[in-house]
């Protein structure tokens, strides 16, 4: 095996990931360690300061109910989020997050991100539930404070977590690798949280050459959340639900505030307005195709039948849009002030979230204010946070749950000790950064709460650890005993490399699953086929090389998503109908079904080994 | 290859334990060829351009070069940042320029104080409140769910 010291860190509350949801976690673990003589740990595959989906920065806050200012209430977040999941969402869950995110919006100002405010020094709204900022350090300042809060001491960055410690059902720890030397960590815990982000690059993304790295979610969130609470034996929901953002085709720029602040509409080639030519489909698809706003993913549906029909491009009218807000403008010297005003909040939008979008209009010689520019439905995502719903069962919290969502503590999966939030737990859509804040904050007060209630020592059998550490490792060793069988390391008759291992997992997907070559759409034969080939791929993750430790952090990320991709398969084949029909479309089964408004769970089962799919009902609390 | 290293101004963070790109980077690609002490981007196309080495680099070594797949040749996004704004300039294939300007920042850099001066009402680990609640919402109670 090759040489890596292990390294014991013991502590109480263990916060998994360094994104937005775990700096909330690290914010709020700190106060209550400090009240009730605890400690955190927090540990982050990268450096906090840009590490997690906010890296580049935002350009907007998408989650502000606004109930001081008596804008909104939280009921009326509730309504949004369940039609825009189709019916299928935890209220107790979403109500929970939406009474605590003003509060983390508050902070953030405290803590420095610029917020808009206009004149009369109210904030800047892009929507009805989205704040405008200056978001290009959102992620800096949200990291410090919560390194300002928890300590640098308390802080382990470039460590990669790989598996859970499971003691007597109960998640007692996790252990990883360090990116940087050859260390091996065994974290013991009285309570963990798991906030390590979704799941990127499990379809074949549009751009396979050099900017495979360009997708809309980051390329680094590679499903550590979904496998480490699947292999802990969590209760898992929602993992049909995948996300497919419409964006600026290719750059994947964001569109929100081009529809939304901008007002712009999206047209296909003829210059036809798929939303109002194709408003009949929408009658298919009620209650939810007739609430404003149209659901996200019934928005993509109507471009997308458009597409099929060989209508594309489809086009964001930024033109039409400047032209008619700056026309609102009767004086001429005040109108050529808007326009610049425009002009910059529309770069500022890109600059501030994906830097690659305003290359490519520069590259492009695009001036919004002149020509449209093209936006298409990017691949599939999983992601717990915005309009999908992928994650963990986690409780309600005890004053909001129906009874059969409560167990104990909120926010904590169905194995004891172990919490989830932002993208690692499900049905709770639409929390987005600010939300995963929230959410971070409530699971890790309820993760301190745990670990005062249960303040016996963890112990772990060594032998099991050396175990885990043996099979962590193994793509090392393989590598090293299997090198010189070839001229070239990269072709091996006796190992793969991680990169073909995830194009393998991507074109199964991609083909059989409903990713972008099929248009999003799939069947019974070609599910079961593609679960055919994840088992053959599932047997080769054991056949994983790595010349070095990047490469065997690369190992890890893909057998993790290799996992989310089988819960994916494996629930959208036991969901008998289409209820998504923008995300996946079922063409044996094309529509939507009463009796399957319920939750699809699923759970892989750590004795046998096997998955158990199961219904849940759907409690509202309205 | 996404983000790039120029030679001439890249001096390998020499005074530092590890350079300054290869601490930032959210995918652990930026890597330092000790031999010639300049860092370079190992796997281009795991670079999502989220361009925390470029806004690092003390000697600005780093720029980015639009992916080749989807992307003509020709422009540039170049960002300066500062303590408390950032500065771009973005240039067009056909050579037009155009320069913004945005805050990043309104405390001084290090100084985000966790409860941001809001009280925490109850010590309770079981209430619903949570730290800096509910003086941080702005309101004299949690907000009302129903």
């Amino acid at each position: 095996m090759a040489n890596f010291e292990t390294i014991e860190v013991k502590t109480d509350v263990l916060i998994l990931g360094g994104g937005m949801s775990a700096c909330g976690a690290a914010v709020e673990a700190a106060y209550w360690a400090k009240k009730n003589n605890l400690k955190v740990t927090l540990v982050d595959k990268a450096a906090m300061d840009r590490s997690g989906a906010v890296a580049m920065g935002l350009s907007a806050i998408n989650q502000y109910v606004g109930v001081k200012d008596g804008q909104n209430s939280v009921e009326d977040y509730v309504e949004y989020v369940r039609n825009d999941l189709m019916g299928i969402t935890r209220e107790d869950l979403v109500a929970n997050i939406a009474r605590h995110v003003d509060s983390t919006v508050h902070l953030y100002e405290k803590w420095g991100l610029p917020i808009w405010r206009d004149a009369e020094g109210n904030y800047v709204h892009e929507g009805r539930w989205q704040l405008m900022i200056n978001g290009e350090s959102y992620k800096i300042v949200v990291a410090e404070a919560a390194k300002n809060a928890l300590g640098m001491d308390n802080i382990y960055e470039r460590v990669f977590v790989t598996e859970p410690l499971v003691k007597d059902g109960r998640c007692v720890g996790a252990v990883g690798f360090s990116v940087r030397e050859n260390k091996f960590y065994v974290f013991k815990a009285k309570a963990v949280v798991a906030a390590m982000g979704g799941a990127v690059h499990v379809f074949k993304p549009r751009s396979s050459g050099e900017g495979l790295g360009r997708s809309w979610y980051p390329p680094f969130n590679s499903g550590a959340s979904a496998y480490f609470t699947l292999k802990a034996g969590a209760e898992m929901t929602c993992q049909e639900v995948r996300f497919i953002p419409v964006r600026f085709k290719d750059a994947y720029g964001p569109v929100g505030a081009w529809f939304l602040l901008f007002k712009s509409r999206a047209t296909n080639g003829r210059g036809e307005d798929y939303m109002q030519t194709r408003r009949d489909e929408l009658e298919k698809w009620k209650p939810y195709g007739t609430v404003k706003p149209v659901p996200a993913n019934l928005r993509n549906w109507l471009m997308m039948l458009d597409v099929m029909e060989g209508k594309g491009p489809i086009y964001m009218r930024t033109e039409e849009a400047i032209e008619k807000l700056s026309s609102e403008v009767p004086d001429e010297k005040e109108r050529k002030k808007k326009l610049k005003e425009l002009e910059s909040e529309a770069w500022e939008d890109f600059l501030d979230m994906t830097i690659s979008q305003a290359i490519l209009w520069a590259a492009t010689n695009t001036a919004p204010e002149e020509k449209p520019s093209e936006i298409a439905a990017c691949e599939p995502y999983f992601i717990g946070s915005h309009s999908g719903a992928s994650g963990a069962w986690v409780s309600g919290p005890e004053d909001l749950a129906p009874k059969d969502y409560f167990w104990g503590y909120a926010n904590m999966t169905t194995v004891q000790g172990l919490f989830a939030s932002g993208d690692a737990s499900g049905a709770s859509s639409h929390k987005f950064s600010s939300g995963s804040h929230a959410e971070g904050r409530i699971a890790a007060k309820s993760a301190c709460a745990y670990a005062v209630d249960h303040p016996e020592e963890i112990t772990f059998d060594n032998a099991k650890i050396e175990e885990l550490k043996k099979r962590i490792l193994l793509p090392l060793d393989l590598f090293e005993q299997h090198k010189s069988s070839s001229s070239d390391p990269e072709i091996n008759p006796n190992y793969m490399k991680p990169k073909m291992f995830m194009f393998r997992l991507q074109k199964i997907m991609d083909e059989y699953a409903g990713g972008v070559s099929t248009q999003f759409t799939t069947s019974k034969e070609l599910l079961e086929k593609g679960l055919e080939l994840l088992a053959f791929l599932k047997e080769d993750a054991d056949k994983l090389a790595a010349a070095n430790l990047h490469e065997l952090m690369r190992c890890w990320e893909n057998i993790h998503r290799m996992w989310q991709a089988e819960a994916h398969v494996r629930t959208i084949l036991f969901r008998e109908e289409t209820r998504w029909p923008g995300y996946y479309f079922r063409a044996d089964l094309p529509s939507m079904k009463e009796d399957w408004k319920v939750f699809a769970n699923c759970k892989w089962d750590r004795e046998s080994g096997n998955w158990e799919m199961m219904k849940r009902d759907i409690i509202p609390i309205y | 290859m996404p983000s790039y290293v120029i030679p001439d101004k890249c001096d390998g963070c020499k005074a530092l334990d590890k350079t300054a790109c290869q601490y930032i980077c959210p995918n652990d690609l930026m890597v330092l060829n000790k031999d010639i002490m300049k860092a370079y981007n190992q796997s281009p196309e795991m670079c999502w351009e989220c361009y925390s080495c470029v806004k690092i680099c003390p000697t600005q070594a780093i720029e980015v070069r639009g992916y080749a797949d989807f992307c003509p040749m020709g422009a540039s996004v170049t960002p300066m940042r500062s303590t408390d704004s950032i500065m771009w300039t973005v240039k067009f294939r056909n050579g037009m320029l155009k320069r913004f300007k945005f805050p990043i920042r309104t405390t001084p850099e290090g100084q985000a104080v966790p409860d941001g001066g809001y009280e925490t009402k109850s010590d309770d680990l079981k209430s619903p409140y949570l730290f800096t609640e509910p003086a941080s919402t702005g309101m004299a109670d949690l907000p009302p769910v129903k």
